[in-house]
């Protein structure tokens, strides 16, 4: 489903962090664009 | 050595709603973007009055006047279930209104920057004459106030102002003429800052009944930072809000580290105590005007009130073993390290598992886990979902992969060893600290024997790592014997005796 995808990843600090998110997709074949970790509280 | 234990804690909540129109960034910055938008022109109308967020149920957990526990007694949606019986006074801390609270911030102004108007100082001094922890000595210090025009004439240079009800009643000057780092904006911030970490100190100092000179070093927590164009952030606010709080005895430094700045806080505090440097060290924060009204615009979206309408403060004593409080167990703290990595499973284990397991615990062991504790009334609307929850099923998740629960115990175990989050979202205030208060009367009443503090931070947000940070430190039940210092152990009496007997020996046989 993601190879070759161009991925854009917002991670939750409270959830999933970005770079964790990151290494999953990675596995997949989608092409990292932007990858962060942000906060929402 | 001693151990160390809470001796007190404190909470403060001050009612700002004109501050969110003003200074949380995101009306500010819609205000900067777009004047006249149609968000800006609703804000007015979602605002709470001072009697609404009194009753409003998390904000009476915050002060102490109710367990966490107890807001799964009240229907959601909370902001429409007031507490009749609420009040201003908490078992651990206070409401403050904000005309009270630009008084405050008058008796925190060592510069001279704070200008209030003349009636509405005079008014509110008289207002505020009976609140214990204020002496006559300190209102004597808040000087006659200006008339209003040069209020208005101050804010027209670029001053900052201070409403009331909608109406200016004072502004806050720069304190330098081309300073950016002491710009009006800056100093609003910083004094705001000071003056709630004054209030909760105070509280702090007089809900506990504890001499203010017997506090040796204060620990400042918050995400502020004080300083010129020479040194950004150079501090030192914890030293300036003792000064106020009358902490004579004290000095202190800050400690930062975003959200989990209290939780690392708490855990030096307790280090100091233990090893004998301090015998009763202050951690206090106040809060931050930024984050009134971060979540605003969904609120307003969704025709909620802007629940975001406090500043959030607290303070908590650290002090040798009294035989009775709870102890911090410094030998059972969590960290996670640069080389933990940001793997959720990774995280928990840091913070929560390896120090249990370090100690033979088991993760329910723990009666309750503090976690990020925002009120997911404030974080749902804005689909930052339930955070302490979030945290929770992590723990149990955690527990049922190492066979501490079992799989279909998750849900029970959520309940009981979680809470509802009750904080407001003001950063590092709703980081771990503010069950402290709570999980002392909790072991005190036999409730429960152990709770973990446990704080993060999101350090990413300074753009100088990616990393995330978060601690943890165990408080327990006190085991009521109070290790004396210099005391002689049952060991050295043996010595002595021993010692003694052989020099009696060499007496007899050598008749000297």
């Amino acid at each position: 489903m993601l190879q070759d995808k161009k991925v854009i990843i917002i991670g939750d600090r409270d959830g999933i962090p970005g770079p964790a998110i990151e290494e999953c997709v990675k596995t997949a074949g989608a092409d990292v664009v932007f990858a962060s970790t942000e906060c929402f509280v | 050595m001693t151990t160390p234990i809470v001796k007190g804690a404190a909470y403060v909540l001050v009612h700002t709603p004109d501050m969110v129109m003003h200074y949380g960034t995101t009306c500010s910055a819609e205000h900067d973007a777009n004047p006249n938008s149609e968000f800006l022109k609703k804000v007015p109308s979602h605002l709470r009055n001072y009697e609404e967020a009194v009753k409003y149920a998390p904000n009476q957990v915050y002060i102490g006047n109710m367990l966490p526990d107890e807001l799964n007694n009240i229907p959601k949606p909370w902001y429409k279930n007031l507490i009749a019986d609420a009040k201003v006074e908490g078992k651990m801390g206070a409401m403050v209104p904000q005309d009270e609270f630009y008084i405050a911030m008058k008796l925190c102004d060592a510069f001279d920057l704070v200008m209030l108007e003349k009636d509405f100082t005079d008014s509110t001094k008289a207002k505020m004459s009976k609140i214990p922890y204020y002496t006559e000595d300190e209102f004597a210090k808040v000087k006659e106030g200006f008339d209003a025009a040069d209020i208005e004439k101050k804010v027209a240079e670029g001053a900052e102002p201070l409403h009331f009800n909608g109406n200016l009643v004072g502004c806050v000057k720069a304190a330098h003429a081309s300073d950016k780092n002491l710009t009006a904006h800056i100093m609003v911030e910083n004094i705001v800052s000071k003056a709630s970490g004054v209030i909760a100190l105070k509280n702090l100092i007089h809900v506990n009944n504890i001499p203010a000179d017997s506090i040796e070093y204060v620990i400042e927590c918050s995400e502020e930072a004080c300083g010129d164009m020479n040194q950004r952030g150079g501090g030192n606010f914890a030293k300036a809000i003792a000064e106020v709080a009358g902490a004579v005895s004290a000095t202190g430094s800050d400690t930062r580290g975003f959200c989990a700045a209290p939780t690392h806080a708490l855990i030096n505090a307790a280090a100091l105590v233990k090893s004998g440097v301090y015998k009763n060290v202050a951690i206090v924060a106040g809060g931050a005007t930024a984050k009134l009204g971060m979540n605003g615009r969904d609120h307003v979206n969704k025709d909620l009130p802007i629940l975001e309408d406090c500043l959030g403060a607290f303070a908590i004593l650290i002090s040798e073993d009294d035989g009775v409080s709870p102890v911090l167990r410094t030998d059972i703290v969590g960290r996670h390290t640069v080389g933990t990595g940001s793997a959720p499973q990774a995280v928990m284990e840091s913070l929560i598992t390896k120090p249990l397991d370090r100690s033979g615990l088991k993760i329910t062991d723990i009666d309750k886990y503090s976690v990020e504790m925002q009120n997911p009334e404030i974080t749902e609307p804005a689909g930052a979902g339930d955070v302490p929850l979030a945290n929770y099923k992590m723990i149990a998740a955690l527990g049922a992969k190492r066979g501490d629960i079992d799989r279909t115990y998750m849900a029970t175990f959520i309940k009981e060893h979680g809470m509802p989050g009750f904080a407001p979202t003001q950063g590092h205030i709703p980081s771990g600290v503010p069950f402290v208060g709570a999980a002392r009367e909790m072991i005190m009443d036999g409730k429960i024997n152990r709770a973990m503090i446990v704080g993060k931070g999101s350090l990413f947000l300074g753009r100088m790592t990616n990393l995330f940070d978060g601690v943890s430190i165990v408080m327990e039940k006190n085991p009521g014997k109070v290790e004396e210092i210099g005391a002689v152990s049952k060991e050295e009496i043996k010595g002595m005796v021993a010692e003694t007997m052989k020099e009696f020996a060499a007496f007899l046989l050598n008749g000297k």
